[in-house]
């Protein structure tokens, strides 16, 4: 019991069992529905044959009167599986035919009797009611008759057996039961194929996740390659692990970077107090040193939010609501809000904004990452040559809408563009300017938050920083 | 000023008490939200500094229930979320101002004497007006005795915010919140730039300076 149980339990079981139901019902039905149709199509062809019978002896009795009917009659009832023939006096007197004995009534009258009646029969041996000792059984059998009247008051009887019709019924009713046989036989199949094989699979997933759930993360569901859908589910969970990897990764790399890019701050602020403990020092020393100390965990507090939310970013899982805003208005902000310090550095910034151009991302988000790039395009193309200038302009494009950051600086040779967009690549040439390193892998986060890109190429002189926005404005 | 800060981490809120304290105002804790909640809507306080993510009862909770029960008493938010959707909610909540944790107590105490009742009363004045200085809202004009002072119109919101707050600390950061309306930490120092031209603008040709900067902590706009 408890082993049946367990085999219901799984759905291959449940399926076939489901099936069989199914497949039983409609046999069932379909079965009843042609039993009933073939009874009643022999008994349609019953009555007709009858009636044609009927015909041809009352035409014999009109050409040879009663002894010619008779001689037919006889003739016929010695045929096997032959029709009921009864030739009967007006009294009711049976004259000739192969029936023995009647219901009383029947004969009385006239036409089908539709109703089944019992009759006895000579000289056929039958199955039915065969206790005769002689041989010859009398049937006792339900048939269908029908009943003339001849002229000079003869009545003749005509009718056949019902046993035609029910031996269909016998043989439909063995072919239900072969056929729920075989039903059985199929549901067992069914149940092989399918559990066996095909749900084997799924068992083959389910062992696959347990071994990557138990650590085993660069594991993978097997694909056969059959392109079924249990090769899509494995597919779809596959390319959920490959992006749980990647968080993983890109976790992990926050949290050496973190280590690695912290802790050197840490270890100066911790140094400086250590010196101004250490000995007599003045209140202006103290001072100073306190001082140096906030503007430190300052930086690393700045360090630590642009980590934050480049990861969030990143991992596309921030909580940054997206809503419509101008690009243009943004662009004018934030030019206006550098424009001071671009001019106190003696740099030119400029902007060129053609028309208002409404997409869906996050204001603040973008502003930031522009303002992160202007702060560096003024950085670095002040002091450099001659008429340092920076350019700020927002492009339509066929698909898309760019914010272009064009500067005449020193620029970003080809082999490390890429790599300035990673977080804390700082290149040599710009030790010595403040900044935490972060700006550009913000801005690209940021962009790739809003479903577009970053791009960097040179300008020779320069630097062209390009933040693209999909043209659709729809954040993917 | 009387000032109830809520908030669980101890260290942090007798830190807070005690400068406070020091900073001339009259500050108390309570340590969860229930608390916090109840002194709140009897006590009769000028600010409350409530932090998010607090024992017994959330802070978003504690200020939605204060507003709901009629008290209009201003309230900092402080937290550890930082992202601008979590700055969202907690505005909606009720709160009138937001700071992300860590922040540096100028930042938090210049923005609690802002956020003071007294301050909010200015609102309704249509001239801000610090010894010669003076700002008309209405029509856009700056004199500096009776000389008129021609601004760029952000330079004019610049001023006006300052002068709002006349008398108190204003910090980078609340200028580029309210002047501004951005909410991120600019990389380089643009805000001092934006002072320093228009404080050219408003003192050059006269002897007495009016915006003063805080050191370590930010601007203060006050005559004499």
């Amino acid at each position: 019991m408890a082993a049946l149980t367990a085999i219901m339990k799984t759905t291959a079981a449940r399926l076939s069992a489901l099936f069989l139901v199914l497949f039983a019902l409609c046999a069932t039905v379909l079965v009843f529905y042609m039993s009933s149709l073939s009874v009643r199509m022999l008994t349609t062809q019953t009555q007709e044959t009858i009636a044609a019978e009927a015909q041809v002896l009352g035409r014999a009795y009109q050409r040879g009167g009663l002894p010619l009917l008779v001689r037919f009659v006889e003739t016929r009832s010695r045929q096997p599986g032959a029709n009921l023939y009864l030739v009967a006096d007006p009294n009711g007197r049976i004259l000739s035919g192969n029936v023995e004995s009647l219901d009383p009534g029947v004969l009385e009258t006239d036409g089908w009797t539709e109703q089944s009646f019992e009759y006895r029969r000579f000289g056929v041996r039958g199955p039915v009611n065969g206790d005769d000792p002689a041989g010859t059984s009398r049937l006792a059998h339900r048939a269908v008759a029908l009943v003339l009247r001849l002229p000079n008051q003869m009545i003749l009887l005509v009718g056949r057996d019902l046993g035609e019709p029910e031996i269909v019924r016998d043989i439909i009713n063995r072919a239900l039961i072969v056929a729920f046989g075989m039903m059985g036989v199929g549901a067992l199949l069914i149940w092989f194929f399918v559990g066996r094989r095909a749900l084997k699979r799924i068992d083959n997933v389910s062992e696959a996740s347990r071994r990557i759930m138990g650590g085993d993360l660069s594991g993978r569901l097997p694909v056969t390659g059959s392109g079924d859908e249990f090769d899509r589910l494995s597919e779809n969970l596959n390319g959920m692990l490959a992006r749980i990897a990647k968080l993983n990764d890109g976790l992990k790399q926050v949290s050496d970077n973190i280590a690695h890019d912290l802790k050197t701050p840490l270890t100066r602020l911790r140094n400086r107090a250590e010196a101004a403990l250490s000995g007599k020092k003045t209140t202006p020393e103290y001072r100073e040193a306190l001082e140096a100390n906030i503007a430190e965990s300052d930086h690393l507090i700045r360090t630590f939010n642009a980590i934050l939310m480049i990861s969030r970013l990143e991992a596309g899982y921030s909580a940054e609501q997206t809503g419509p805003v101008d690009l243009a208005e943004i662009v004018a902000d934030v030019v206006e809000l550098y424009e001071p310090v671009a001019e106190e550095q003696g740099v030119a910034l400029e902007s060129m904004i053609s028309a208002a151009a409404i997409v869906t991302a996050n204001r603040e988000l973008v502003a930031q990452a522009l303002s992160n790039i202007v702060d560096n395009a003024i950085k670095y193309s002040a002091g450099s040559g001659d008429a340092p200038k920076v350019l700020v302009s927002l492009l339509r494009e066929a698909s898309s809408v760019v914010m272009e950051v064009a500067d005449n600086g020193p620029g970003i040779g080809e082999d490390d563009r890429e790599r300035v967009t990673e977080r804390f690549v700082r290149l040599e040439q710009s030790r010595t300017q403040p900044g935490s390193g972060l700006g550009l892998s913000l801005a690209k986060a940021v962009m790739k938050f809003h479903g577009g890109g970053l791009e960097l190429s040179g300008r020779n002189p320069g630097l062209s920083v390009r933040m693209v926005f999909p043209g659709d404005s729809r954040k993917a | 000023m009387k000032i109830l800060v809520i908030e669980d981490d101890r260290e942090a809120a007798e830190y807070i008490e005690k400068a406070l304290g020091e900073a001339g105002h009259n500050a108390h804790v309570a340590g969860d939200g229930e608390t916090g909640f109840t002194l709140a809507a009897d006590g009769d306080y000028d600010v409350l500094v409530v932090d998010r993510m607090l024992p017994k009862r959330d802070g978003l909770s504690v200020i939605a229930g204060l507003r709901a029960r009629g008290v209009e008493t201003p309230v900092l938010i402080l937290s550890a979320l930082g992202e601008v959707d979590d700055r969202v909610t907690g505005l909606r909540a009720g709160g009138d101002d937001y700071l992300t944790k860590p922040y540096a107590f100028s930042e938090l105490l210049a923005r609690i004497e802002v956020l003071s009742r007294r301050a909010g009363a200015k609102d309704v004045e249509t001239v801000y007006r610090a010894g010669d200085l003076e700002l008309d809202r209405l029509s856009h004009t700056v004199k500096r005795a009776g000389k008129e002072i021609v601004l760029q119109p952000r330079e004019f919101r610049l001023l006006e915010y300052l002068m709002r707050h006349a008398g108190r600390v204003v910090t980078r950061t609340m200028l580029l919140e309210n002047v501004w309306d951005y909410h991120f930490d600019p990389q380089t120092n643009v805000i001092d730039v934006h002072v320093s031209r228009l404080r050219s603008k408003i003192e050059k040709g006269f002897d007495a300076p009016v915006l003063h900067t805080i050191r370590g902590a930010g601007y203060m706009l006050k005559a004499g």
